[in-house]
């Protein structure tokens, strides 16, 4: 399995305040690498760093072996490459669903209009979202604006899927069906980053678990390693407050 | 609505028709109340009007009936001329001022001396009175005595209204760039869009929808203040009414004058505002944010 994306010593800091110091990953294709740690610990900064919403301070990060960080580097040319799904959807309130999905392929694409239509309800209809493809996104519930956040980011057949806590703004009861598709992507192989706080689902997907704080990232190994078997204290300790909390 | 065999089977309690019959009596009482009330305040306020010992002479001067209706279409046709007036200009504060907005909100490094000029332009058009740009445009603009230049003065008037109104408008466009959240253009520009693509898919459809309201309302300021070329000797309504006033010292075709403008800007207003409330009903849930 070849390395899809590959963080080198990445250091980005916002005014004073250091968010990530010499941070290093390594994301192998097919796998699900899961970023937990507390908030403010860099989880989502890493991932707006690789989708280059964010310009690093220090280091290097190379997609397909490509240093894209080099500021001569096209951004939009990177960003056709990966699919980013944010915690608060971030879906467009004046389009459609479909309008949504295929927005990207035929502008950013240019796939044919009709074909990116038959795509997106293909997508639609694999995920149970058929009915709603002419709704205004405002009129769906969270879990199923999540869901199609998550379809207009797989789309354009992203290389990596950069999930950023997609569940954090979701009833408990709608958690599942986003994550649900989550798991059928990774079943089918999909390459993907995610930042989240449900444990047992990272259980579920992490073919790696990263444990961060303070910028770093302090342990990392399997979920069953890092989550069952914590060796750092500081990861013990998180682990502890997220269970007092309910959350594993 | 339930549709189970207990809501076919279900009839009013001898307690709920008690109180159905006393919400009606309240209300009867209510409106008993807002009536009486009404037929007394108004009724005094037009008897202590006519009854006033100067109303017979505001009447005479304002509200000369005979008379309105003999300058009627003459102000009519100087009407006209301040509808034309409005729809050209706006057409051209329109392009101009989201080009002005455009420019002010990019980040292009090209356009750096252009950013520059648009703030400059800006802060000059807004911040002059718009009377004192039509004269020295419709005035000062023949003076120069140069070729090619036009000396019509309802060109010239348009130019002036349009130069101060493009700032106005560039600024209320840019506020409504400014408010869409920084979020929607994160989840464009990682879809792989480009700024452009961003600004013309993504912000400014939103954008307008969300300054649609404010520019209705420079809208009925515009079709006001091309009263203004008037000045120039523009014969528009006010033009049109003033020579009449003028001439008779009657003030009535004012009045008419001040009742077209009404007839056009009131009915605006409202027929828009149930337009934007249509189109957000049908995108947000929660109605009209």
């Amino acid at each position: 399995m070849s390395n899809v994306l590959e963080l080198v010593n990445v250091r980005k800091s916002f005014d004073s305040e250091l968010v990530l110091s010499d941070l290093s990953l390594t994301v192998k294709e097919h796998t699900a690498t899961v970023l937990i740690g507390a908030s403010g610990s860099g989880k989502s900064t890493l991932l707006r760093c690789i989708n280059l919403l964010e310009t690093i301070d220090d280091g290097q990060i190379f997609l397909d072996g490509q240093e894209i960080s080099d500021p001569l580097i096209s951004v939009d040319e990177v960003r056709r490459k990966l699919g980013m799904v944010f915690q608060s959807f971030n879906l467009f309130p004046h389009k459609t669903v479909l309008e949504n999905i295929t927005l990207s392929p035929i502008k950013v694409h240019g796939i044919a209009p009709d074909q990116a239509h038959d795509q997106a309800m293909v997508l639609l209809k694999r995920f149970d979202l058929a009915d709603k493809a002419d709704q205004y996104p405002d009129r769906l519930s969270g879990g199923q604006q999540q869901r199609v956040a998550i379809i207009r980011s797989l789309a354009v057949n992203p290389r990596v899927l950069l999930l950023d806590e997609i569940t954090s703004a979701l009833d408990p009861v709608l958690v599942n069906e986003v994550l649900s598709i989550v798991r059928d992507l990774k079943h089918d192989g999909m390459t993907m980053v995610l930042a989240t706080h449900e444990m047992g689902f990272a259980t579920q997907v992490a073919d790696e678990v990263c444990f961060l704080e303070s910028g770093l990232i302090l342990e990392r190994g399997s979920a069953d390693q890092v989550l069952k078997n914590p060796q750092n204290s500081k990861t013990q300790d998180f682990l502890k407050r997220v269970h007092e909390a309910g959350r594993l | 609505m339930l549709n189970g065999p207990d809501q076919q089977a279900w009839s009013p309690s001898s307690r709920e028709l008690e109180r159905r019959n006393a919400r009606r009596q309240i209300s009867r009482k209510q409106f008993m109340i807002a009536g009486s009330s009404s037929v007394l305040v108004l009724g005094a306020l037009y008897t202590l009007i006519i009854t006033s010992p100067g109303w017979q002479v505001v009447k005479d001067t304002f509200f000369d009936l005979d008379y309105g209706r003999e300058v009627l279409p003459t102000v009519l046709r100087g009407l006209v001329v301040n509808i034309q007036l409005s729809f050209i200009g706006g057409f051209f504060i329109a392009v101009i001022a989201l080009s002005l907005a455009l420019i002010r909100t990019t980040k292009s490094p090209a356009l750096t001396p252009f950013r520059f000029l648009a703030t400059a332009y800006v802060d000059i058009f807004r911040g002059a009175p718009l009377l004192l740009i039509i004269l020295l445009v419709g005035f000062g603009v023949p003076a120069l005595r140069l070729a090619g230049l036009t000396s019509n003065v309802i060109v010239l008037g348009t130019v002036a209204v349009v130069l101060t109104y493009s700032a106005y408008v560039a600024e209320v466009i840019r506020s409504g760039i400014m408010s869409i959240h920084p979020s929607q253009r994160a989840a464009a520009r990682s879809l792989g869009l480009t700024s452009g693509q961003t600004m013309r898919f993504v912000v400014l459809p939103q954008a307008i929808k969300r300054v649609i309201p404010p520019l209705l309302n420079d809208f009925v300021s515009l079709l006001k203040d091309t009263g203004l070329v008037s000045i120039l000797g523009v014969t528009d309504a006010v033009r049109a009414a003033q020579i009449n006033a003028s001439r008779t010292f009657n003030y009535t075709p004012y009045v008419v004058s001040a009742i077209l403008f009404l007839l056009i800007t009131i009915p605006l207003t409202r027929y828009i505002d149930r337009v934007i409330r249509r189109s957000s009903a049908k995108q947000n849930s929660e109605g009209a944010i």
